[in-house]
């Protein structure tokens, strides 16, 4: 969350919602939760455990491009 | 009884020290939905605030009543919290944040209210190129 929030904040493009899984059994079926961190964006791109800053922003840009 | 040791509270003022404008703190409840977890979330929030030398304010909405609030923040769940500065930079909590999101609140309080994120410059550039909006969803569990 921690890189999603200050990416929030430096682009009003960007919005970051923590969801604590367990209290969400609903959301974190849909979304397929099955380890944590599970980053979702755009519903489009998503992967398990923390990235670095790089690759956390490619992963942005890519939900941002257009759909593969 | 309160949520938070004086050792947590301890810790948060040393990192509210960062502290510089105001935040405000909206959360959102519904006694039906979420009874024991609304109440414990909004009770760890004014806890929180109240370490924040009077720089948060704290509103409590309630989903059900509160539509209007809640659509125009995007809010659909409860209990939630949105975290906001000088804007509303779209940074939510959905439950209540325990562990290692209890961090990530208390960091987003001081984002929020210093506007300034710990990104490189690379990484801010390329945000300010983003076309389309980007909506990041992040699971966790308090362990």
């Amino acid at each position: 969350m921690r890189l999603a929030q200050h990416m929030a904040a430096a682009s009003d493009k960007v919005s970051a919602t923590a969801i604590e899984a367990t209290e969400f059994p609903e959301l974190s079926r849909t979304y397929r939760v099955m380890a944590v961190p599970k980053v979702v964006m755009n519903d489009r791109v998503q992967f398990e455990g923390a990235l670095p800053e790089p690759e956390f922003l490619a992963a942005v840009l890519k939900a941002a491009g257009p759909a593969a | 009884m309160a949520i938070l040791q004086e050792r947590d509270r301890e810790a948060v003022r040393k990192e509210f020290e960062k502290l510089r404008g105001p935040v405000k703190l909206v959360v959102f409840s519904q006694e039906l939905e979420a009874a024991d977890l609304c109440r414990q979330n909004e009770q760890l929030v004014r806890e929180v605030a109240e370490l924040t030398n009077d720089l948060a304010t704290v509103e409590v909405l309630n989903l059900a009543i509160d539509r209007d609030r809640a659509a125009a923040y995007r809010v659909d769940q409860v209990p939630a919290i949105v975290v906001e500065g000088a804007r509303d930079y779209g940074i939510r909590f959905y439950g209540v944040p325990g562990g290692y999101e209890f961090s990530n609140l208390i960091d987003s309080i001081v984002l929020a209210s210093t506007g300034e994120p710990a990104l490189s410059d690379e990484t801010k550039a390329s945000l300010q190129t983003l076309g389309e909006p980007v909506d990041i969803k992040v699971f966790s569990t308090p362990t």
